[in-house]
């Protein structure tokens, strides 16, 4: 890419705002008319694999809030995404708490976690903050894992699936419409952040935290406000991916989890919302592709043993790809993509 | 008796891996979190060239795999992190990240998840040894505790007498201004990947010869990570006093409260000291607002 303004390339800057608003509205409404009649013809397999990539999005969407537009960096995210889940079961197992109290319950334990995570970030930047974040990850997980054996066993908790108003949520497709709706819900809250003063104190404070307090922004509040949401986001996502799963257990909220959702936000296109759902949906169905592929391959009975080490492995370097040869992301592709077609169609 | 020699020994293993950590940050200001991924790779390196007839003692065998480990990290700066000179540290961090996990698959694949020996394959014996009443070391952890002290001496002694050492100093103070002296940047990282990959593969090799080599090493390589920062990033004298306390507050805790604290133990330390006094006990505290 040159840095020169080509002319056509200037005259579809100039056309942008109108033929993009309309594109933009097109795509929406193509997105929804798939989204509504994707359960009509998916298998179960398939709307599982689609439940995956909605609570995915909405963890993606939280972090994006946090890292992609405050620019706070987090390697505790599968901390937060635990301690949802585990407040959830707690609830649930002790005090047979339902549906609509836990996922409160829930976001109500991120946003008090989300302080303490956020804490460090007033003193803290950059790999520091980092590295605190990951700390409190293995402190969360550690609690997870005592009380696991205060009960008694490393089972995990059980949990019985909820129900909304008298209807039990226990079929894919009535999954598939609760996931709809949150992450539209998630999608509309981290929208509404991104535009509001809040959001724009967080760019400052992204920019720069200098100029930010200069301008009258208090850093330190901004900070702990982006924290608050973006975790006590998580927290619920936590808490929905407890009661879809019916089961919680310490083991599934690895390091690996957090480095996949700061996957999801790279791969999909960092300080973008469009970036987080691109990210989840393409981190979710890595490891289906990968499987696919490999069945395809000779000697696919030799491999089945150790997927999950191709797993790592292919995982890793699309990441290291996208770092280091695209990194805004599949969203910046999409981006450079577009503009390239659109000049190619005005230039006679 | 048994505590304190337990301590040491913990405390070495942590030295060890936690050098590495302090060389590439001192030098690039990168946070390498595949440290214990490229131990991991030391340590399965020696279980392959161990297998290798040809070579014929072990000792032959173990100097191969440190060198193909030096390999490795000169290889992983030359080949991609190369790449990331000049982006933001964060993305540096993340790729470090990504290549982690990248290791992780790659070892499965290669040498397989099982547990592996390479101190039967080596034929090396592993006493234990009595040094004081009731109070017993494993050979391998005293030679352990001896590699640990020699290296510490061979890397101090470089810093500050070598003159790529001297480069590397004078690149971590200010890589533009050593440039312009004529210091060639790339091979300074270069080198300090090196040293790094192979400091830390020795430790690897180590632990591998004394209680066998699965992945779960990694996690031994994380927990050095809190030591390196408690003694400060930049601080090579640190890394061996925030080996000492993280090392021993881990085995205290362990042996009188629960084992399942291990694992968070050198966390908690972090976080306390993150609050305190972020850039550690020996480090400079201008390095923090460079970040």
């Amino acid at each position: 890419m040159s840095d020169q303004v080509h002319p056509t390339q200037l005259s579809t800057v100039m056309l942008q705002p109108a033929s993009r608003s309309a594109r933009t509205i097109f795509v929406s409404a193509l997105l929804a008319v798939a989204i509504i009649i994707f359960p009509f013809f998916a298998t179960p397999f398939h709307l599982d694999v689609a439940n995956q990539i909605l609570l995915a999005s909405i963890g993606a969407l939280s972090l994006m809030l946090l890292t992609g537009f405050a620019g706070q960096i987090s390697l505790g995210h599968a901390g937060l995404i635990a301690a949802g889940a585990f407040t959830a079961g707690i609830l649930s197992k002790e005090a047979g708490a339902p549906f609509w109290i836990g996922i409160p319950a829930a976001g109500a334990t991120g946003g008090l976690l989300g302080l303490i995570f956020g804490l460090p970030s007033l003193r803290l930047r950059g790999v520091y903050l980092a590295v605190s974040t990951l700390a409190l990850h293995f402190i969360v997980v550690y609690a997870g894992g005592e009380y696991e054996n205060l009960v008694g066993g490393s089972g995990g908790i059980l949990i019985p699936p909820p129900s909304l108003w008298g209807l039990k949520i226990n079929t894919g497709k009535a999954w598939y419409v609760l996931l709809v709706a949150g992450a539209i819900l998630a999608f509309l809250v981290t929208w509404n952040v991104v535009r509001s003063r809040t959001g724009r104190a967080f760019a400052a404070v992204h920019g720069r935290e200098t100029v930010a307090a200069a301008l009258g922004i208090n850093v330190a509040r901004t900070k702990l406000t982006a924290f608050v949401i973006s975790s006590s986001m998580t927290a619920i996502a936590g808490a929905l991916f407890a009661y879809y799963r019916g089961f919680v257990s310490i083991e599934a909220f690895s390091l690996y989890l957090s480095i996949q959702y700061i996957a999801m936000i790279i791969i999909g296109g960092i300080g973008t919302l469009p970036g987080a759902f691109l990210g989840a949906l393409f981190v979710t169905l890595l490891p289906y592709l990968i499987e696919t592929v490999v069945a395809h391959l000779p000697g696919a009975q030799a491999m089945a043993g150790s997927i999950f080490a191709v797993n790592y492995a292919a995982f890793g370097l699309v990441m290291i790809v996208f770092l280091v040869f695209e990194p805004s992301g599949l969203v910046g592709l999409w981006r450079r993509l577009e503009r390239r077609l659109l000049i190619g169609r005005q230039s006679p | 008796m048994q505590i304190v020699l337990n301590i040491l020994v913990l405390g070495s293993i942590y030295s060890l891996i936690s050098c590495g950590y302090v060389i590439i940050y001192k030098v690039s200001r990168v946070l390498n979190l595949a440290h214990g991924e490229l131990m991991m790779v030391g340590a399965y390196l020696l279980l392959t060239t161990a297998s290798a007839g040809w070579l014929g003692s072990p000792l032959a065998a173990i100097g191969l795999a440190l060198v193909l480990s030096l390999t490795v990290g000169i290889l992983v700066y030359v080949l991609l992190m190369r790449r990331m000179t000049g982006e933001s540290v964060l993305a540096a961090v993340l790729t470090t990240i990504a290549l982690g996990i990248l290791i992780r698959g790659a070892v499965v694949l290669l040498w397989s998840a099982q547990h592996h020996y390479p101190a039967t394959k080596l034929h090396i014996a592993n006493p234990s040894i009595e040094l004081f009443q009731n109070a017993k070391l494993s050979l391998i952890s005293l030679i352990l505790i001896g590699v640990t002290v020699a290296t510490y001496a061979a890397l101090f002694a470089f810093m500050r007498f070598g003159r790529w050492g001297l480069r590397m100093r004078a690149t971590g103070q200010n890589a533009l201004l050593a440039a312009q002296r004529g210091v060639n940047l790339h091979a300074v990282y270069a080198l300090a990947w090196g040293i790094s990959t192979f400091t830390g593969a020795v430790a690897g090799m180590l632990i591998a010869l004394d209680s066998g080599l699965d992945s779960t090493i990694v996690m031994i390589g994380l927990k050095a990570f809190p030591a390196a920062l408690v003694g400060g990033l930049d601080s090579l004298a640190g890394a061996i006093i925030g080996s000492i306390i993280i090392s021993a507050s881990e085995v205290i805790l362990i042996q009188h409260f629960n084992p399942l604290l291990s694992d968070a133990v050198p966390f908690l330390i972090l976080i306390a000291m993150l609050v305190i006094r972020p850039w550690g006990l020996f480090g400079t505290r201008e390095e923090l607002d460079r970040v």
